[in-house]
């Protein structure tokens, strides 16, 4: 999809584990990062993101493993002297300089005689439209604006990676939006690596080229957005990606999975015994008569374009979650006794070993 | 709510009493009195004229303001030279043992200021510890005469305050949000620039603090300089002193008082424009989650 995999990677994380006294933060992460992507880490709040990048950025050691930056082990560099910058989830803007002496100050560090730093700085302030705000503190800017200049502070440097720790979650829903667009943008415009942490999934399949889902500090998947969407490794990853049913039955040895009197074959059989069968809204069907597994309505609710009818059955914790396009659901009421059938070739089957419960699912 | 901010608040009454009683009123009337002349045998000539404000300015008495600014100037510099260094260390020791080190700091403030003096005249004098240590380590010449030189009175004025400049330097480093300091790592500045260019900057406010504390208090400081300085030695707080208890001369003591008053309100809001500056500043440090 990026094909990204037959080039060598920009940043390669080589089993790192970071421990906090007894506590893994970062427990044994194997990743490969590579130029010009736009990576997402995801994954719960807690989860190790923050560690990982601040190991990255040269602010944590790791306990073991190593980081290699374009094949070279960064681990005897400073932070200073890493070709990469991290924009820190407090923006972490200095408070006695304005817009524009923030953005300059990278830059003197580098030495670059005055007028290529005025010429740098002017350039990213007007690709980031910070020019107005140039002389303004950071005391007398809006969340969205300090957002900004941060982002600009650590693109003015050019840097060959960029980390991006959390950058729009002070943020309101409709800037965020806003913000997701403008990121590519000036992620494509700059040619710069970006790694951007969030606990959004939704950001992170709208912005990604490719996205880690992590948890307690292990690696659960890497992949396209698609990729995980359609097909995850695991029922927290299935789960933690937008919405998914989840029906316990068992797998039999010829591969179809039977859930009460429901039968199908799931697009990936897995060894026999109980087992848990996970499934899209937007992959079940209903029906008031006919076959499939039995259930009543338990709500509805209307988004405009479709309705989600909640479908309470024998063989699942949660009510499970159908969509119907909203002209078509008409017929149905709260109560009535329905059948669901799933498009078998989407559903996904996982062993019992990796079972996700509800109150899993309202922890995340 | 029905709190209304317009309306005075009771219970603020008894503090400004307090201050208009104990505050205001001396104040006052030592302005009063520095616009009258002294009796002929004590006591106060009620006869308005500013002839003891010209006497502030002939030389002998201005060459002791002087001297007096120089001292606690010198006094303040040393004190933040060295409390900042103490403050820094403190503020990168684990959270936990922080609260004890600022214990340890300020522990000798809670012994009586006279006996902390009076301790140095003990390290200081001829047959003192210093000199018996630097004979113990084979020095012969003549003991050293500290006591009773400008140089005893700066060390006593910086050991007696140097409690309070860590504490302010300590309160501005404390609240420093350190993911700056790592910022400026991040954008390429090493540990000395980014000291130099971040941390320092952003710590003036409690620099100012403690500095204008120390500078306020030596310059007025009537005890430290009568003890170590001897009798030799004088500063404005000795010569006010003097005035109002030995040459009873009222008006002048008022006069210089006043001077010294003023000169302490200047400093203060210096240091409270410094503050409100700050505080300005961290606010605008954070994101707005
Ligand atoms: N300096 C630290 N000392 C001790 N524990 C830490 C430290 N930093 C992070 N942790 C712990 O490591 C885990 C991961 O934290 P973090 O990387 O900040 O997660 P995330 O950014 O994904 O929310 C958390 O349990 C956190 O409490
Ligand atoms: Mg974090």
């Amino acid at each position: 999809m990026t094909g990204s995999m037959n080039k060598k990677p920009l940043l390669t994380i080589k089993n790192v584990t970071k421990k906090f006294g007894p506590i893994a933060a970062v427990d044994g992460i194997d990743l490969d990062i590579y130029e010009n992507e736009f990576f997402a880490l995801l994954g719960p709040s807690g989860c190790g993101k923050t560690t990982l990048l601040r190991m990255i950025a040269g602010f944590e050691f790791p306990t073991s493993g190593a980081i290699l930056l374009s094949g070279q082990d960064i681990a005897p560099l400073p932070p200073e002297k890493r070709p990469l910058n991290l924009m820190f989830q407090s923006y972490a803007l200095f408070p006695h300089m304005t817009v524009r002496q923030n953005l300059a100050y990278g830059l003197e560090m580098e030495r670059l005689d005055g007028q290529e730093i005025r010429r740098r700085v002017d350039e990213t302030l007007a690709s980031t439209d910070l020019s107005e705000l140039a002389d303004r503190k950071p005391e007398q800017l809006s969340g969205g604006q300090k957002q900004r200049v941060a982002l600009a502070r650590a693109l003015v440097k050019k840097p060959k990676l960029l980390l991006l720790d959390e950058p729009l979650g002070a943020l309101d829903k409709k800037l965020r939006e806003r913000m997701q667009l403008e990121l590519k943008r000036l992620q494509h415009e700059a040619g710069i690596t970006f790694v951007i942490v969030t606990h959004d999934q939704e950001e992170a399949l709208v912005m990604a080229d490719r996205m880690a889902i992590l948890k307690s500090g292990r690696l659960l998947q890497v992949g396209s957005p698609e990729e995980i969407y359609e097909a995850p490794s695991d029922p927290f990853v299935a789960n933690f990606i937008g919405v998914m049913n989840f029906v316990k039955g068992t797998m039999d040895s010829d591969g179809s999975f039977s859930a009460g009197d429901y039968t199908l074959r799931p697009g990936n059989p897995v060894k026999s015994g109980p087992a848990l069968l996970a499934v899209r809204p937007e992959h079940v069907s209903i029906a008031t008569d006919g076959q499939g597994l039995a259930g009543v309505i338990s709500d509805i609710a209307y988004h405009g374009l479709d309705r989600v009818v909640h479908v309470r059955t024998a063989v699942s914790d949660a009510p499970v979650q159908v969509r119907v396009e909203a002209d078509k659901g008409r017929g149905l009421d709260i109560g009535s006794s329905v059948h669901l059938t799933f498009n078998a070739e989407k559903c996904r089957a996982f062993d019992a070993a990796g079972s996700v419960t509800a109150t899993e699912k309202e922890k995340i | 709510m029905s709190y209304n901010a317009a309306r005075p608040n009771l219970l603020a009454a008894p503090a400004v009493l307090w201050l208009v009683a104990f505050m205001i009123v001396p104040c006052a009337l030592i302005l009063l009195f520095a616009f009258f002349e002294r009796g002929v045998f004590g006591g106060i000539d009620y006869n308005f004229n500013f002839g003891n404000f010209a006497r502030v300015a002939d030389p002998l008495y201005a060459g002791i303001f002087l001297r007096s600014a120089r001292i606690a100037l010198t006094a303040a510099g040393l004190a933040i030279l060295i409390a900042y260094p103490a403050a820094y260390a403190i503020t990168r020791a684990p959270a936990s043992r922080q609260p004890i080190l600022l214990f340890f700091a300020v522990l000798p403030f809670w012994s009586n200021y006279l006996i902390r003096t009076y301790a140095w005249i003990v390290l200081l004098n001829r047959e003192g510890l210093v000199n018996n240590l630097l004979q113990a380590l084979g020095y012969h010449g003549e003991p050293l005469s500290m006591l009773y030189t400008e140089g005893a009175v700066i060390t006593g004025l910086v050991y007696n305050y140097l409690p309070f400049v860590i504490l302010a330097i300590y309160s501005t480093l404390s609240r420093l949000n350190p993911e700056l300091i790592e910022a400026s790592r991040d954008l390429g500045a090493g540990p000395v620039r980014t000291f130099l260019k971040v941390t320092l900057p952003l710590s003036l406010s409690g620099v100012a603090a403690g500095g204008v504390f120390v500078f306020i208090l030596s310059i007025g400081n009537f005890v430290t300089p009568a003890l170590l300085g001897g009798g030799r030695f004088q500063m404005v707080g000795n010569l006010v002193y003097d005035q109002f208890l030995s040459a009873n001369d009222w008006p002048f003591g008022a006069a210089l008082g006043m001077v010294l008053i003023t000169l302490m309100i200047v400093l203060l809001m210096f240091q409270a424009h410094m503050t409100a500056r700050a505080s300005g500043e961290t606010k605008g440090a954070n994101a707005d989650a």
